[in-house]
């Protein structure tokens, strides 16, 4: 029953995206609407990766879109000059970037905190100097001709998978290993935990799904260029990602699909988005320093808890404790 | 050979020299007492022998493995388990998720389950509490939560340190008859406490430090007894 249950929801979700899917290619939907819904999802992979690092792990980085930036190359070298399919390119995007992720953190766990950010600001920055002078793909003119494979049924898959992952990752006791390094890295040691080589996994994690969202966002645009990846970008994210929340799932997507969908409403108003944006930004982070969501997730996400498994351990301690009395 | 033997252990934090080389040892099924004023070393001790800080010279084994060379994860690995000062609770999980945790190096799910049961009838307000965020709970909880975890994880030898610091008479009373009775199902404990009138009384043997060196040993009854003892620690 719970089997058919959960088969009959991802139908439904699935079938969700195919007709939004087809809604546009008959163009009954605006391609300019679904590009924005299309840049949401890529948005939400990228807000949900930082949010590991930034929220469940605790710590603060803040060169995001260097990962994205060796995901959207990576892919695009492979489908233009290697024209290779683009399922390919965009998995290689997402191994690549994750494995560079985990090399960066060879040096960057070393330290934390303030430092941490320092390094992973400054990684940001060689990507981006990198590509501007690596005349291969093309320096800073970037590179053009990327075939338009990202539609909105890949981003919907996409976004919905990388959610899934998440959650699944981050309610199993290996991701509770993060929260627990965030709380208390001490004492997470003293339990057996290696904290350096857990750090690195998250980070290898989230560098993964930003190179992924880096392929799908290439192959949007169909051009990239190096400086749509600087620093700007990687606040960009981190602005969604307080929005929303840190260390909630439900609010780095809350956070993605409210600053994404602000900046296209507020469009028509020309210049003035760029202060209204970060106006509202402020007030929120004024009237709720923790964002939208703080650490709280919607009761979707959350596992059906191992409730009554529990229950049965404290019925029988309590039994035996009302015997004592 | 005993089970836990330190040989003149120094450690130093840059100029100060906060042991300076102590001896001693644990033998299975005891319980140890390190008793002495602040800034003793009793905690560096606790912190050398659980890999938290590294020490300039001396031995430390455990069942006959070096500890010194090995890095603080695998040292829960052989069966050490540390309760540090403060309790080390992470405060945004639930008591469950707390427990869980603690059994990250045991893979066996009878075994975690056994160990959950054995917890709970130990400490059935922590039964109560099991849904609760750890940081709502009260010291006491806290400090039951600390030793629970502990318990989750296994260890042979159990290292606690102070354990009492904030608690009401009632409660330290509490805590150290289930510190008893953990050691009477077969857990070695090496306890650190200011508070020595407790802790000499469960204690089988102790050791007093003062400025980072080993002044007076014996049982439990022994040094509680001492004149010395009696005037330093125990209000006269």
């Amino acid at each position: 029953m719970k089997i058919i249950k959960s088969i009959a929801f991802w139908t439904v979700i699935l079938a969700l995206g195919i007709l939004v899917e087809m809604l546009g290619r008959f163009e009954y939907i605006n391609p300019y609407v679904i590009q924005v819904l299309e840049l949401i999802g890529i948005n939400i992979i990228l807000v949900s990766s930082l949010n590991i690092i930034n929220g469940f792990l605790g710590e603060f980085a803040i060169g995001h879109a260097g990962f994205m930036a060796t995901g959207a190359y990576l892919s695009a070298i492979c489908t233009v000059k290697f024209h290779m399919p683009f399922a390919l390119g965009f998995l290689a995007a997402g191994l690549l970037s994750g494995l560079i992720a985990y090399l960066i953190g060879v040096p960057a766990f070393k330290t934390f905190g303030d430092y941490l950010a320092v390094i992973t600001l400054g990684f940001n920055m060689i990507i981006v100097n990198l590509l501007n002078n690596l005349e291969y793909v093309g320096a800073a003119r970037g590179m053009v001709g990327l075939p338009k494979s990202t539609n909105f049924i890949w981003v919907f898959c996409a976004t919905i998978l990388t959610l899934i992952i998440f959650r699944n990752i981050i309610f199993s006791n290996y991701g509770r290993i993060w929260t627990a390094i965030r709380e208390n890295t001490l004492a997470a040691e003293m339990m057996g935990i290696n904290v350096v080589r857990s750090k690195m996994v998250a980070f290898a994690i989230a560098g993964c799904f930003a190179g992924l969202a880096g392929a799908l966002w290439g192959h949007m645009l169909q051009y990239i260029n190096p400086s749509s990846f600087t620093y700007l970008k990687s606040t960009d994210m981190l602005t969604m990602l307080y929005l929303g929340g840190v260390g909630s799932l439900t609010g780095s997507v809350l956070g993605a699909v409210l600053m994404t969908g602000l900046l296209e409403i507020l469009r028509d108003l020309g210049v003035w988005r760029m202060v209204i944006g970060p106006v509202i930004l402020v007030l929120i982070m004024l009237t709720k320093p923790l964002g939208l969501f703080g650490s709280r997730e919607l009761k979707i996400v959350q596992p059906k808890s191992d409730r009554e498994e529990v229950q049965k351990y404290v019925s029988h301690a309590g039994r035996k404790h009302n015997n004592e009395l | 050979m005993a089970m836990l033997e330190v040989e003149g252990l120094e450690v130093t934090y840059g100029n100060i020299r906060a042991l300076r080389g102590i001896s001693f040892k644990v033998e299975k099924g005891e319980i140890v007492t390190l008793v002495g004023a602040n800034g003793a070393g009793k905690t560096t001790t606790l912190r050398t022998i659980s890999g938290m800080t590294s020490a300039a010279k001396g031995k430390v084994t455990f069942n006959g493995k070096d500890l010194l060379k090995t890095k603080a994860h695998h040292i829960v690995r052989y069966g050490i388990t540390h309760v540090p000062e403060g309790r080390g609770m992470f405060g945004n999980l639930t008591v469950k998720e707390n427990l869980e945790l603690a059994t990250w190096t045991r893979k066996s799910k009878a075994e975690v389950k056994k160990n959950f049961e054995r917890v709970f009838s130990l400490f059935p307000r922590l039964s109560e509490r099991i849904n609760q965020k750890a940081m709502t709970l009260s010291g006491g909880e806290q400090q039951m939560l600390a030793v629970a975890r502990a318990l989750m994880s296994q260890g042979e030898l159990i290292l606690l340190d102070e354990p009492s610091m904030g608690l009401a008479p009632i409660l330290v009373k509490e805590i150290f008859r289930i510190l008893e009775e953990i050691n009477k199902e077969g857990t070695t404990i090496l306890l650190v406490e200011q508070n020595a009138h407790m802790a000499l009384k469960i204690a089988t043997r102790a050791y007093v430090l003062e400025t980072g060196t080993v002044v007076m040993e014996g049982s439990g009854q022994e040094l509680s007894k001492d004149m010395r003892v009696k005037e330093a620690y125990l209000g006269g």
